[in-house]
């Protein structure tokens, strides 16, 4: 339906391009006048006031058409007798009387559910009418305006160029949009969760394990439930989970990173440059999918194996082999980085090193380093954010089970992994095992974001230093 | 310490820290090529399928159609007793377990492509014929060599009695390798031997397309006015922070709000293409936006005061003249973006693509998979036959990224001006 409604308004604003066009040149002649702009600005003018109003109420229409319609028949149902004591019974009701409506509902229809399907028919019905009408006559008011302002020879190009500027700027609005909702669904379901759990007692819990939180009735808990909850939902774990693999990643990626960066900034010729760097640029582009896939079927089992042969028990996912692979997925992001600060550092303080005879390794230790060591710092921090919010690697090459140890060769989970595992599969909402992984998705885009927020900070300030 | 012992030693540190240097990017480089050579190592065999050529009898008494029959008579008639006494007599079995035996060295499809045989020509009743039917997917991997036949009976999954009738058919030439059909055409499988990707690249594509129908032109809009037309001011610099910082939050965070309002809120289907398109769109945004915006800085002001200068208004210089010029570097980096979308699994599987789907979607607003939940799903299962699929599938990932990546490189180098 909507779809056929777009394509008529489409259809109908372009042929309105051809008029406007044609009529401004017929009237140029008939009259006489001077136009104020080239006739096909008159034809976007009518395109662009044809279209947009109609479009936009199209999709706030669309957008709460079916809460309203949700509200009204919840209040007929229970007009007709139908009981539900909370929201979910009055969602579950609703879901069976439109899987009526649609045919898909094979239970038992007793009368009200029959009632308030027909109901549903209707009001479906009357909605569907009214928002046809009312665009034609959006549209048909919209077009009486542009055409008057059209007759009385207003200047098409600049009014079009306002319209699109308006355009341009709602485009660059969506990026706002975007974080308004991030921020907005995090918290929404966070705040449910921490009426639930004290926010301290999340914070500071040192036990994590939510399949074992069952909540009767999530309004009314005793203190017993609340202690055993308490227990279910403690952060410290996944925290320090995530930190050690990320601690070890960094072991990894830093070294390594940092080194190609000197060496590319500093000793590669062209011809090495421009091979290698593309090469080890593949490793920022391998889906992550792919390297837990590796890092679970390949480096888990060989670390094992190399552990059996010292008599060591290792776990087969444990935090050494999902780090180090992910060690080496962050290497491309430290070395470019890097290679990119320690390029913009001034010639003229290398020179001055030469100049009272350092040698090159002395100059780039003693010189070149501390010099873009702000924008080094930065770019591993950067490095961090990405590799405490990384999650296919741990979720396919690290633990499940929170594990709260600081032995590389055993198993511990992660922030990520926790998220995937309460939401994968079916889950009960408003439970607080399913909002608990929104409150952590909030505590990593805080994370995340406190830790971007430094790094930029430290490379623009080192930037600016230079420039 | 002479002068001399202190410059060799210096010396000595100047060529140790550059080998240091060089050693690192050659762990990198290294890194690449083991993975590449343990993907394609594992991957390469699942292409091809392992089939046993089986001599089907059409019996006339254990059919109820005749010669000539119509394809809707075909399609809804029981080839079932037909394939279990075809299957059962390749092989001289002493007892019923042994004739279960043998019949579980095919695959569960066998009866499809017995009747899909006679669907090809019907006038086959009465006939002896050879078919090519699917080996179970035990059997596969034994031919390929991934599945040890040394170990003692209980540990294996094969008994004693199925390896000697596979060795019967080895010997009598009746097993061979075609080329794996099944793997590009049909959806996912609880047998390894009959799951494809078929239903995840459908998938894949009309995510991605949704996503570059979505981004693309809000991407292009945005930065042309973060660029050119935005006043300095605290608004526009809030919205470049915040851009920033998009880029940067982690994907599976995306997968929330994609739960929470596609999902939760506006009730979008779930484990559907659009949802994945939508939130896919909403993380490569700002991805985009970056690159477009350098190069659109990349054109020089002489362009835009040139098209000033003869008249034009701001809006016909920016749009006549920068956008054109900007193109390469905007399409380029829309592909990249794009290209990491593509590979993109973790906010797919909280939208719910990690649903079981048999049917190729035929919409975007049908249940699917995709490239890289496929992966996960097959690396999560225990059969030995899905570590060849999982690798075989990251292998065409990454042929669809390695072809994005070059698309865009070309795209750059061919069209893009150098102002100098």
């Amino acid at each position: 339906m909507n779809l056929v409604l777009i394509f008529l308004i489409i259809i109908f604003s372009l042929s309105l391009f051809f008029y406007g066009r044609t009529k401004t040149k017929s009237l140029a002649i008939s009259k006489g006048i001077k136009l104020n702009a080239l006739p096909k600005f008159y034809g976007y003018y009518l395109v662009l006031w044809c279209s947009i109003p109609a479009l936009v109420f199209l999709l706030i229409w669309t957008l709460f058409e079916p809460v309203i319609i949700k509200s009204i028949i919840i209040e007929t149902a229970a007009n007709q007798g139908a009981v539900f004591n909370d929201k979910n019974e009055a969602n579950l009701v609703y879901e069976k009387i439109k899987a009526i409506y649609l045919g898909t509902y094979f239970g038992d229809l007793d009368s009200v559910l029959k009632e308030s399907a027909l109901a549903y028919a209707k009001f479906i019905n009357i909605f569907t009418n009214s928002k046809v009408v009312l665009i034609f006559g959006i549209i048909i008011a919209s077009v009486i305006y542009s055409l008057k302002k059209i007759k009385n020879n207003n200047k098409a190009r600049d009014d079009v160029e306002i319209i699109l500027k308006g355009l341009l700027f709602v485009s660059s609005l969506i990026a706002i949009l975007t974080t308004l909702g991030i921020i907005f669904s995090l918290l929404f379901e966070s705040i449910k969760f921490f009426s639930v759990i004290n926010i301290f007692d999340y914070l500071f819990g040192t036990n994590w394990s939510p399949q074992r939180a069952f909540v009767r009735d999530a309004s009314s808990i005793t203190p017993e439930e609340y202690q055993e909850l308490k227990d279910a939902f403690g952060f410290v774990p996944l925290i320090a989970g995530t930190g050690f693999i990320a601690f070890i990643a960094m072991l990894v990626a830093v070294p390594v990173g940092l080194f190609s960066g000197i060496y590319m900034a500093e000793y590669a010729s062209m011809r090495v440059r421009s091979f290698s760097k593309p090469i080890i640029e593949i490793l920022a582009g391998i889906p992550t999918v792919v390297y837990g896939f590796f890092a679970a079927l390949t480096v888990g089992p060989f670390f094992r194996q190399i552990g059996e042969n010292f008599g060591l028990t290792v776990s087969s996912e444990s935090a050494l082999a999902a780090g180090l692979i992910m060690g080496i997925m962050i290497i491309p992001y430290v070395s470019s980085l890097s290679d990119d600060v320690i390029n913009s550092v001034p010639q003229s303080l290398r020179d001055g090193s030469y100049a009272v005879g350092a040698t090159k390794s002395e100059t780039i230790k003693k010189v070149v380093i501390p010099a873009a060591l702000p924008g080094i710092i930065g770019s591993i921090l950067l490095a961090v954010s990405r590799a405490i919010g990384e999650t296919m690697i741990v979720v396919m090459a690290a633990g499940l089970a929170a594990n709260l140890t600081i032995n590389p060769l055993e198993s511990t989970t992660t922030i990520t992994t926790q998220i995937v595992m309460i939401l994968v599969g079916d889950q009960e909402f408003d439970s607080p095992k399913t909002q608990s992984a929104f409150a952590l998705g909030l505590t990593l885009f805080i994370a995340t974001l406190v830790l971007n927020f430094i790094a930029q900070r430290a490379v623009k300030k080192y930037r600016e230093k230079y420039d | 310490m002479t002068k001399e012992e202190r410059l060799k030693k210096r010396h000595s540190a100047e060529k140790r820290f550059r080998f240091y240097g060089l050693m690192s990017i050659f762990i990198a480089l290294l890194f690449v090529l083991i993975l590449v050579q343990n993907i394609f190592s594992k991957g390469s065999s699942a292409f091809k399928k392992t089939v046993i050529k089986t001599e089907v009898f059409f019996d006339q008494e254990l059919l109820e159609i005749q010669n000539g029959a119509s394809e809707e008579e075909i399609l809804n008639t029981d080839f079932y007793d037909v394939m279990i006494e075809s299957l059962i007599n390749s092989f001289s079995a002493q007892n019923l377990d042994e004739e279960n035996e043998i019949i579980r060295l095919f695959s569960p499809d066998a009866e499809l492509e017995i009747k899909h045989a006679f669907l090809q020509d019907n006038t086959l009743i009465g006939k002896k014929v050879n078919i090519d039917l699917t080996a179970s997917d035990d059997i596969d991997q034994l031919h390929k060599g991934n599945y040890p036949r040394d170990l003692p009976e209980d540990r294996r999954r094969i008994s004693n009695f199925q390896l000697n009738v596979y060795d019967y058919f080895v010997d009598n030439k009746k097993i061979s390798k075609n080329f794996n059909n099944y793997y590009f055409t049909k959806g996912d499988s609880r047998d390894p031997e009959l799951a494809g990707i078929g239903g995840a690249i459908i998938g894949s594509i009309y995510s991605i397309l949704i996503c570059l129908v979505l981004a693309f032109p809000v991407a292009v809009l945005a930065s042309i006015y973060l660029e050119e037309f935005a006043p300095k001011n605290k608004i526009t610099d809030f919205i470049e922070i915040n851009i920033n910082n998009l880029a940067a939050v982690p994907s599976i965070v995306y997968g929330l709000l994609a739960l929470q309002i596609l999902l939760a809120t506006i009730h979008l289907p779930r484990s559907t293409p659009l949802v994945a398109g939508i939130t896919l769109a909403l993380m490569t945004l700002p991805r985009i936006i970056i690159p477009c915006r350098a190069s659109l800085k990349a054109v020089p002001p002489s362009i835009r005061e040139g098209a000033l200068a003869v008249g034009a208004s701001k809006f016909q210089s920016v749009f006549h003249h920068v956008v054109p010029l900007a193109m390469p570097g905007t399409l380029s980096g829309t592909i990249i973006g794009l290209a990491q979308a593509l590979g993109e699994t973790a906010p797919l599987i909280l939208i719910g693509m990690v649903a079981f789907v048999v049917d190729i979607p035929s919409s975007p607003i049908d249940p699917s998979s995709s490239l890289p939940v496929q992966v996960y799903l097959w690396s999560e299962s225990a059969e030995r036959g899905f570590v060849e699929k999982t690798s075989a599938t990251i292998m065409m990932l990454l042929t669809f990224l390695i072809m994005m990546n070059f698309l865009a490189v070309y795209l750059r180098q061919k069209f893009e001006k150098r102002w100098n």
